[in-house]
């Protein structure tokens, strides 16, 4: 029930944490922020504290799963339990099985799985903060660790959801406006191929509605995009000529 | 942890190349066009103990959906809402791929786009399902039971879950003291319903979409797009499956596709509760 006097978008056409309606969270980025995986990355957006690690490519035990021309792909969406309001539990719920299997299906087409065979690639999510949009902040950092990795993928991913809140679309819902809008729908992008690699909608929306989310949602991706690049480039790329 | 499926249906490369090239045609290995159903065939009331139940079959998929009602207390958050909950299983002989043990990605996924698309369309009026507000309201568990897949699992679930609602009879509550609630068998009431939504899943092979692909089709699909239509025309939900990627031109063609075909999901489950009615 959403509380008495709640407005999401007061009369200058503003949300509830002053944003306009096309306007991003603040981001922060770093990449390998762990000692021990073989590529990590942070993301914080907002509220939305996310980390992410890689391990691999590695053996696979038991063995039976290996592929013969192809590297497979684990993938774990996980909460941590003083991530939300309320405790969650540690064991999987429905909902991080579902995500860490669209994670992981947005993950295959992104990397050159075809150059590892026989081996497993092993990306592990780890919200320690939730305030909406984890998922699409865990496909950004697992995309990071990733590239920290060294693995060779097509383009980085990045993702972002668009949001319905009192009729109007906007971008990067954060949780008040995912709890009491009408609408959430998460995409994730190869932004310079153009490919959509993730989509979910959640609530409704017209076709019309749809068309403009989807527009509203490339726009945050490239500005998300070029975030990335920075956040790669600050560890692998400052590296002056002099220096070296 | 989600893994890369190992333990995939084979498909011989010969039919793999031949499903591709007729789909590049227009055609299909099983003479459909590429925006066509297979046949479908809903039964209502399949289930006499269910208080509302649907038998679906689309070409070879069998899909059962049952109805089952209880008493409970509501969620904090909706102190005024009965509760729905929808789950799905896929039973071990519906497909060699299949192992007994609890729902899989797959299974949960499945029901869970189900779930949102009736729930955040509120195709059933849960604020009518209250007994005593803030106490006592209907428990509405939809269980949804694969038995043979032959592809297109969703479309078939879905049209198995709306037609359940659409036809089941609730037994009425009674309140007794103002506080204990007991159910009448004897007399029943239809659920309280908003509004209908059918989904149409899209596959995409070579950067062509074909709907409701068969079970071998599935194998050659680069991805999927579910796209869950209202009745009146709006989307109520949206979920891209498999491993393949989507350009933005191809989901809103994708969208365009499901919006029609809708129309022939409708259709049919209008036909099969003017039966029953």
């Amino acid at each position: 029930m959403k509380p008495e006097g709640l407005k999401l978008i007061n009369e200058e056409g503003l949300r509830i944490d002053g944003r306009r309606p096309d306007e991003l969270r603040p981001v922060i980025m770093e990449v390998g922020v762990l000692k021990n995986a073989d590529g990590s990355a942070y993301i914080q957006q907002g509220n939305t504290k996310v980390i992410a690690a890689v391990y691999g490519p590695r053996e696979i035990h038991p063995k039976h799963l290996t592929l013969p021309d192809r590297a497979i792909l684990r993938t774990r969406y996980h909460m941590v339990p003083y991530s939300t309001d309320e405790r969650k539990s540690p064991a999987p719920t429905r909902r991080e099985i579902e995500l860490s299997k669209v994670i992981r299906e947005a993950l295959e087409s992104v990397i050159f799985v075809e150059l590892y065979p026989r081996t497993t690639i092993d990306v592990f999510i780890e919200v320690i903060q939730a305030d909406a949009g984890t998922r699409t902040a865990g496909i950004m950092a697992a995309s990071l660790a990733l590239a920290d990795a060294g693995i060779p993928m097509r383009d980085l991913v990045a993702a972002v959801a668009v949001g319905k809140v009192s009729g109007q679309l906007v971008l990067d819902i954060n949780q008040l406006e995912d709890e009491y809008g009408e609408a959430d729908m998460p995409i994730a992008m190869m932004p310079s191929l153009g490919k959509i690699v993730l989509l979910q909608l959640n609530g409704v929306l017209t076709e019309d509605e749809f068309k403009q989310a989807l527009q509203l949602a490339k726009k945050g991706i490239m500005k998300l995009y070029e975030y990335e690049q920075q956040a790669l480039r600050k560890k692998y790329v400052e590296i002056k000529p002099e220096e070296v | 942890m989600s893994i890369t499926p190992t333990n995939l249906r084979i498909v011989s490369t010969l039919k793999k190349h031949s499903m591709t090239s007729l789909i590049e045609k227009g055609l299909r290995i099983d003479g459909r066009r590429l925006n066509e159903y297979r046949e479908i065939t809903i039964i209502p009331n399949y289930i006499a103990k269910a208080a509302g139940s649907a038998y679906v079959k689309v070409g070879g998929t069998v899909v059962i959906a049952g109805l089952k009602v209880g008493v409970g207390t509501p969620f904090p958050d909706t102190p005024n809402d009965g509760v729905i909950t929808i789950n799905a299983e896929f039973v071990p002989f519906a497909s060699p791929t299949f192992e007994p043990g609890p729902p899989d990605e797959n299974a949960i996924e499945l029901a869970r786009v189900i779930d949102r698309s009736i729930r955040e369309l509120r195709a059933v009026d849960l604020s009518k399902l209250a007994i005593i507000p803030g106490e006592k309201v209907y428990i509405l568990w939809l269980d949804i039971y694969v038995f043979d897949h032959d592809g297109n699992l969703l479309d078939s679930s879905m049209l198995a879950a709306m037609t359940t609602l659409l036809t089941a009879k609730i037994p009425k509550a009674i309140v007794k003291d103002g506080k204990n609630v007991e159910l009448n068998e004897e007399e029943r009431i239809p659920l309280p319903i908003n509004n209908k939504v059918v989904t149409v899943t899209v596959g995409k092979v070579n950067n062509k979409l074909i709907i409701d692909p068969n079970v071998d089709e599935e194998q050659i699909l680069e991805c999927k797009l579910a796209v869950s239509i209202s009745e009146d025309g709006r989307l109520a939900g949206m979920q891209k499956m498999g491993a393949g990627v989507f350009t933005e031109d191809e989901v809103l063609e994708a969208v365009k596709l499901a919006k029609e075909a809708s129309k022939t999901l409708f259709a049919k489950i209008s036909e099969a509760i003017s039966k029953v009615q």
